[in-house]
C-alpha cells in the first residue's frame, strides 16, 4: 500500500516521468480509435434497437410487449431464471466451500470441470439433453411410458439454462474465498460456533458482494440464453418460447418492430445488469477501503 | 533444508492437518458439488460421446471429413481466429486508453465494455443485422463499396467480434493497472525511447494476459450461435458455422451425425480449456517474478 503511494508521489514530483507519457497526438489517436471501435460495435447496435422499437410510436411498442405470446415469453423467461439461478447459486456456494476450505487431490481438475460449460458451444449444451431425454434419446422411451416430457417443455429449458449458467456464481466465489482463507472460520469453530452458524455469521458477510455479483451475471445469462434453449425448446409459441426465442420468431415473420420491441426489453435487462454490477463493485470497493483504513488506524 | 528436519515446524504441520477437520461440511459440500456437476455436465456430455460411439470409425470419419462439415469448421475456426485477432488489437488499445489516459466519459466507456457479457446474443444479432444491412445505418455506406456486411462471412465475423469484445480488455486491464511505473521510468532514464519501452518493457509484461484474452475470445466465438443466425445467410459450404450445421442435423433427426460433429466441437473446447489452464500457470509464474 505505502509503496504504491510513494511511487505516485515521486511520479508527480519528478519531471523525468514526463518521458514515460505518450505524446498528445498519440493519446488523441488511441482514444479516437477506441471510441470509433466501441461506437461501431456497441453504441450503434444499442441505438438501432431503440430506434427500430420506437419508430412507429409508443403504441405499437406497448402492443408488441403486451400481446399474449410476448407476455407468455416474458413470464417463461422469468420463471426459468427464477429456478435456475438459485440452484446454481447454491451449487456455487457448495463448490466454493469445498474447494477453498479443504485440501483434496484433483482440486484443479474440479475447478476446470466447473469452467467447462463456458467453453462448450451453447448448441452442444442443448443437444446433450436432447440426446438424453429426447424421443430417440437414451431415456426417451422410459420417459414416454411414464408420460414425462422434458424436451420441448419447461424442464428441458431449465436444464439447458442451468448448464450454461453453472459456472457464474462458483467462479466469482472461488477466488474470493481463496483470498480470504479459512482463519476466520476456524476461529469461529474453536469458539464453539456450529456449521451453519459459521457460514451465516462469518463466511456470508465476507462474500456477500461477490455472491450478489455472481447472481447478477448468472441471471443476465439465464434470461438471455439463446442457443442452448433454442435446441431444447421446440419453439412452440405461447408455450416454450422464451424472450430471446420470441425475438427470433417475430424476426422470421418479418414483424420487425415487434422483434425490436422485445429486444429493447432484453436490452433494458442488460443495462440494468451493468448498472447493478457497477453498484456492487462500488459498494464492495468502498467496504474494502473502509476495512483497510480500520485495520491500519 | 535443515529447517525442515527440525521439530520447529511440526506444530505448524499439526495445525494444518487438524485444520482440515476443524471446519465442518466437507462431506456435504463435496458430495453436493460432485453430484450436481455429474448430473448436469458429465453424464450429459458422456451421452454425446456414447451416441457418436455407436458409429463405426469409418462412418465417424466420413461425417467429420464431409465437404460441408469441413467448410463449417473452416468458417467457425477461421472466423473465430479473425475475430480474436481484431479484438486483441482493439482490446489492447481500449485497455491502454482506459488505464493510462484521462478524458471525459472514461468511466462510462469502462462500464460499456462489459455490455456484451450481459446482452442476450439474439439482441446482438438483430441489432447488427439492422446496422449493417444494405439499407442500414452503416451498411448503406458499405454496400456501394462492394462490401456485403451481413448475410455473408463478414457478418459472421462481425457478430463474433461483438460477443467476445470484452475478454481482451478485461484480462489486460488489471495487469496494466498493476504494472510498476518504476520499470518504465528506469527504462526511460536509461535512454530508451517510447516505442522501445512499449515493445521491450510493457508488451512482454502483458503477454500472458493478452494470450489469455485471445484464447477466451476465440473460445466464445467458435461456439457462438445466437447472434450469428441473424447476420448469416446460413448457406451450406459458404456461410454455415458448425453450431448451425449441428442444429440442421438435429432438425433432420440425424442424431448420430449431430453427435459426431458435436464431439469435434467438444475436442476444440477441451483443447481451449487446456491452453487456458497453461496460460493461467504462465500468468502466475510471470506475476511471481
Amino acid at each position: 500500500m505505502s509503496g504504491a503511494t510513494t511511487g505516485r508521489l515521486t511520479q508527480a514530483g519528478r519531471p523525468a516521468v514526463i518521458t514515460t507519457r505518450d505524446p498528445r497526438w498519440v493519446q488523441c489517436t488511441l482514444i479516437a480509435i477506441t471510441l470509433l471501435f466501441l461506437l461501431v460495435f456497441l453504441v450503434l447496435p444499442i441505438a438501432v434497437v431503440w430506434y427500430e422499437a420506437l419508430k412507429g410510436g409508443a403504441a405499437p411498442f406497448v402492443d408488441a410487449i403486451t400481446e399474449r405470446d410476448a407476455r407468455h415469453a416474458i413470464l417463461l423467461t422469468v420463471l426459468v431464471a427464477a429456478i435456475s439461478v438459485p440452484l446454481n447459486a447454491l451449487f456455487g456456494l457448495m463448490a466454493a466451500w469445498a474447494i477453498t476450505k479443504f485440501r483434496f487431490p484433483g482440486k484443479q481438475l474440479l475447478i476446470t470441470l466447473i469452467d467447462l460449460p463456458f467453453s462448450v458451444s451453447p448448441v452442444i449444451a442443448g443437444m446433450i439433453f436432447v440426446l438424453l431425454f429426447g424421443a430417440q434419446g437414451f431415456l426417451g422411451s422410459w420417459l414416454r411410458d411414464h408420460d414425462i416430457q422434458i424436451i420441448f417443455a419447461l424442464p428441458g429449458i431449465v436444464l439447458a439454462t442451468m448448464f450454461v449458467t453453472l459456472p457464474f456464481v462458483a467462479r466469482e466465489l472461488i477466488p474470493l474465498m481463496q483470498a480470504q482463507g479459512r482463519d476466520e472460520e476456524e476461529a469461529a469453530v474453536l469458539l464453539g460456533a456450529r456449521g451453519w452458524q459459521v457460514f451465516r455469521a462469518v463466511t456470508l458477510p465476507n462474500i456477500r458482494w461477490g455472491l450478489i455479483y455472481g447472481l447478477i451475471l448468472c441471471n443476465a445469462r439465464a434470461m438471455g440464453e439463446f442457443g442452448a434453449v433454442s435446441v431444447v425448446s421446440g419453439h412452440i409459441r405461447g408455450e416454450t418460447n422464451t424472450m430471446p426465442l420470441h425475438v427470433e420468431v417475430l424476426y422470421g415473420e418479418y414483424r420487425f418492430q415487434a422483434a425490436f420491441a422485445v429486444s429493447a426489453l432484453l436490452l433494458m435487462m442488460a443495462v440494468a445488469t451493468l448498472v447493478g454490477k457497477s453498484i456492487v463493485e462500488w459498494r464492495a470497493g468502498r467496504e474494502q477501503a473502509a476495512s483497510l483504513e480500520g485495520s491500519h488506524g | 533444508m535443515r529447517l525442515e528436519s527440525t521439530s520447529a515446524l511440526r506444530p505448524n504441520y499439526d495445525i494444518k492437518r487438524r485444520g482440515r477437520r476443524v471446519l465442518p461440511g466437507f462431506g456435504l459440500s463435496m458430495g453436493y458439488t460432485l453430484t450436481y456437476i455429474s448430473l448436469l455436465v458429465l453424464i450429459p456430455l458422456a451421452a454425446l460421446v456414447l451416441v457418436s460411439a455407436r458409429l463405426s470409425a469409418h462412418e465417424f470419419w466420413q461425417i467429420l471429413t464431409d465437404a460441408r462439415t469441413l467448410a463449417a469448421f473452416r468458417l467457425s475456426i477461421g472466423g473465430a481466429t479473425l475475430a480474436a485477432v481484431i479484438n486483441t488489437v482493439f482490446g489492447l488499445i481500449t485497455a491502454w486508453v482506459l488505464v493510462r489516459y484521462e478524458f471525459p466519459g472514461r468511466k462510462l466507456i469502462d462500464g460499456l465494455v462489459d455490455l456484451p457479457f450481459a446482452l442476450p446474443t439474439a439482441v446482438a444479432g438483430i441489432a447488427l443485422s439492422a446496422v449493417y444491412a444494405n439499407n442500414g445505418w452503416v451498411g448503406q455506406y458499405l454496400a456501394p463499396l462492394g462490401i456485403q456486411a451481413v448475410y455473408s462471412r463478414t457478418g459472421v465475423v462481425l457478430a463474433m467480434i461483438l460477443v467476445s469484445l470484452p475478454f481482451v480488455v478485461r484480462t489486460v486491464q488489471p495487469v496494466l493497472e498493476d504494472l510498476e511505473p518504476e520499470l518504465e521510468e528506469a527504462a526511460a532514464s536509461l535512454g530508451a525511447g517510447r516505442l522501445t519501452i512499449v515493445r521491450h518493457v510493457i508488451l512482454p509484461a502483458l503477454l500472458p494476459a493478452i494470450c489469455t484474452g485471445f484464447a477466451l475470445s476465440f473460445a466464445k466465438s467458435v461456439g457462438e450461435y445466437g447472434s450469428i443466425i441473424f447476420v448469416s445467410s446460413n448457406m451450406p459450404g459458404r456461410t454455415e458455422i458448425v453450431p448451425m450445421l449441428i442444429m440442421g442435423k438435429l432438425e433432420e433427426y440425424n442424431y448420430h451425425a449431430a453427435a459426431a460433429i458435436g464431439v469435434g466441437m467438444l475436442v476444440i473446447s477441451f483443447v481451449m480449456l487446456l491452453i487456458l489452464n497453461l496460460l493461467q500457470a504462465w500468468t502466475r509464474r510471470s506475476a511471481a517474478l
